[in-house]
């Protein structure tokens, strides 16, 4: 037997009252979406005081919830919300947390899942679909290249030995993106005025807390390609050549030299007779940033979350 | 307790949680500090700029690794890269002991962030007491458990909250990480009296501390870490020494978090309190922290 029926039971009713969304007054509802009562429910399992009622008692817990997860959130995403206004970031934060709820103990991965959410949801970003989704690759990607793993760098005498069929690995903090808008400017000024990041702590919040994050002008259309990598441990957003962009991308993808190669002039306006000293170029900007290494990252610790 | 089992045989005084407001503080001014506390989550990653900070702490300072997403309370199984990832930092940091809290968060794989509290039942004893020692068997380091604050209760409860977390640091024989802010905060929202709590609990498995400041409002006290400690706490504190003898002792201050000095200052003064307990002899232990409780509380304008 589990010997855990009871707890069981209480742990996943109590759970489904404090991760329903609050009203917009950011109170507990009295009744759930599914119809079920939450009155009923608080009073069937949570005593009341002198003081406070089964509900309000359970309202506390339903709301230090969202005010954490809000703030996480709010501190993830900074463009997205200059770019959708707080209203409508608003309603996008609460449908997407209700849909896809933390499934990490950490707070860091809350944002794991917008993108492709939002890849199923666009109602909540248009009309400037193609910009909010590109403000959250770009965020997320920020968020990925600040704490993932450095790799030793390549030594020299490997870096020399490089052949057409050799397979160049990238630091696993290098994130590549294409996107249709210059979203990049923006976050900077975005993110210095909105502060740091968040961080796990144990203590309760009497109020949700708001920053300020400004409503930008809207942003004309251009495409950019960056990658997001990281440099003596701050983030920093590299504008690519598309070619640069191309041959990155294939390195990341596990092919070859050669291939990579291929694939990066294919299409491009680079004169044949220029490329062997692009190619050099590139490579001895890339090695300086040590964005090229002897190994990929370690895959132990990844997994599960 | 001074050094015992539970806290790794250390000696540790008085010591502040690890908070990035202070790291450019911390570090070009290398204040002396007794040991710091990290929040595992915040540096249980893969590279970057914390990292980079915690080994230039633990270059100079003493660390000591406070978790708050294990949820022993939790009828979910642990999980497997929680665990690695915790290992790994606790040999980084080489934590004496790690603490985790005494409650539950996650259901069915899903993860609240939040410290929900436990129904204090008998099957509740056994699972978390179960969850304690699995984590203890895999990390390798001495786990002690803290209690939480708490706006609720439960009507299935078969005993009382100090009885629960007295059974379950029995059943999982390990240490009690003591937060007596908590304590108070729960008497205040639950109405019992605090002393009943720190009289009760098994003084030789405490291993650490924990005091804080906590907000009022009208129907209920919330555990907000965003003040200095307030006079009842210290009381509290005061009576948990005299329990447990000169016990390593951690201010936590989440919110609003003034300078550096502030806070080391405000952690300082659980000093006076450890320096007489450790003077004193054992049967005299208790006049003496008193005395030095009667100041400190005269300090802050309030009698005992
Ligand atoms: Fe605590």
């Amino acid at each position: 037997m589990s010997g855990s029926g009871h707890l069981l039971e209480i742990q996943r009713r109590m759970a489904a009252a404090v991760m329903h969304p609050l009203t917009r007054a950011e109170t507990m509802p009295r009744r759930r979406r599914d119809g079920t009562s939450n009155l009923t429910e608080a009073e069937a399992i949570i005593r009341p005081n002198d003081r406070l009622t089964a509900f309000e008692r359970l309202e506390i817990y339903n709301r230090q919830y969202w005010f954490r997860l809000y703030s996480s959130f709010e501190e993830d995403f900074p463009g997205l919300e200059s770019i959708l206004g707080r209203e409508k970031f608003d309603v996008l934060m609460r449908a997407y947390l209700t849909d896809r709820p933390s499934e990490s103990f950490s707070l860091r991965n809350l944002g794991s899942r917008l993108q492709s959410w939002l890849g199923t949801h666009p109602q909540y970003i248009e009309p400037h679909v193609t910009l909010a989704l590109d403000m959250v690759s770009l965020e997320w990607a920020h968020i990925e290249a600040f704490d993932s793993e450095e790799c030793p760098r390549i030594g020299p005498e490997a870096l020399a030995g490089i052949g057409e069929d050799s397979v160049l690995h990238l630091q696993p903090y290098i994130r590549l993106l294409a996107l249709s808008y210059p979203v990049d400017d923006l976050l900077i000024q975005v993110r210095s005025e909105a502060g740091s990041s968040t961080s796990a702590a144990n203590n309760a919040s009497a109020s949700r807390k708001r920053r300020h994050v400004r409503r930008v002008a809207a942003l004309a259309p251009r495409t950019i390609w960056l990658a997001v990598h990281r440099h003596e441990n701050s983030v920093w957003y590299k504008p690519l050549d598309e070619e640069e962009f191309r041959l990155l991308s294939a390195l990341l993808a596990g092919k070859t030299l050669g291939t990579a190669v291929d694939e990066c002039f294919s299409a491009s306006a680079i004169p044949e007779e220029q490329r062997p000293a692009w190619l050099q170029e590139a490579f001895a900007a890339w090695a300086a940033l040590g964005w090229i290494t002897s190994e990929t990252g370690r895959s132990d610790l990844k997994g599960t979350a | 307790m001074p050094a015992n089992r539970f806290n790794g045989f250390t000696e540790y005084g008085v010591g502040i949680g690890l908070r990035i407001p202070h790291y450019q503080h911390i570090l070009s001014r290398r204040p002396v500090v007794g040991w710091f506390e990290i929040i595992s989550e915040n540096y249980m990653i893969d590279g970057g700029r914390p990292l980079e900070i915690l080994d230039k702490i633990l270059e100079q300072y003493k660390v000591v690794q406070h978790g708050v997403s294990m949820y022993f309370g939790s009828v979910d199984p642990l999980n497997r890269e929680h665990l690695k990832r915790l290992k790994s930092l606790a040999r980084r940091t080489r934590t004496p002991w790690l603490s985790d809290h005494l409650c539950w968060g996650s259901v069915d794989g899903r993860y609240t962030h939040d410290l929900l509290p436990m129904p204090y039942t008998w099957e509740a004893v056994e699972v978390t007491a179960r969850k304690i020692r699995q984590v203890q068997d895999f990390v390798e380091v001495p786990v002690v458990v803290e209690n939480v604050s708490s706006y609720a209760e439960f009507h299935v409860s078969e005993m009382t909250e100090w009885e629960f977390l007295t059974e379950v640091v029995e059943r999982a024989d390990c240490g009690i990480l003591l937060d007596v802010n908590n304590i108070y905060v729960s008497s205040e929202n639950h109405n019992f009296d605090p002393f009943t709590y720190v009289n009760f609990v098994p003084a030789h498995r405490v291993a650490q501390i924990h005091i804080a400041g906590h907000s009022k409002f009208e129907k209920y006290i919330l555990d907000t870490h965003d003040h200095p400690v307030l006079p009842a706490v210290w009381r509290l504190y005061a009576r948990a020494i005299e329990r447990c003898g000169p016990t390593a002792t951690l201010l936590e201050w989440d919110d609003n978090i003034p300078t550096f000095e502030e806070v080391h200052g405000e952690a300082l003064k659980a000093n006076k309190f450890l320096k007489a307990a450790a003077e004193a002899p054992p049967d005299a232990a208790i006049p003496a922290v008193e005395s030095a409780a009667s100041q400190i509380l005269e300090h802050t304008g309030v009698s005992r």
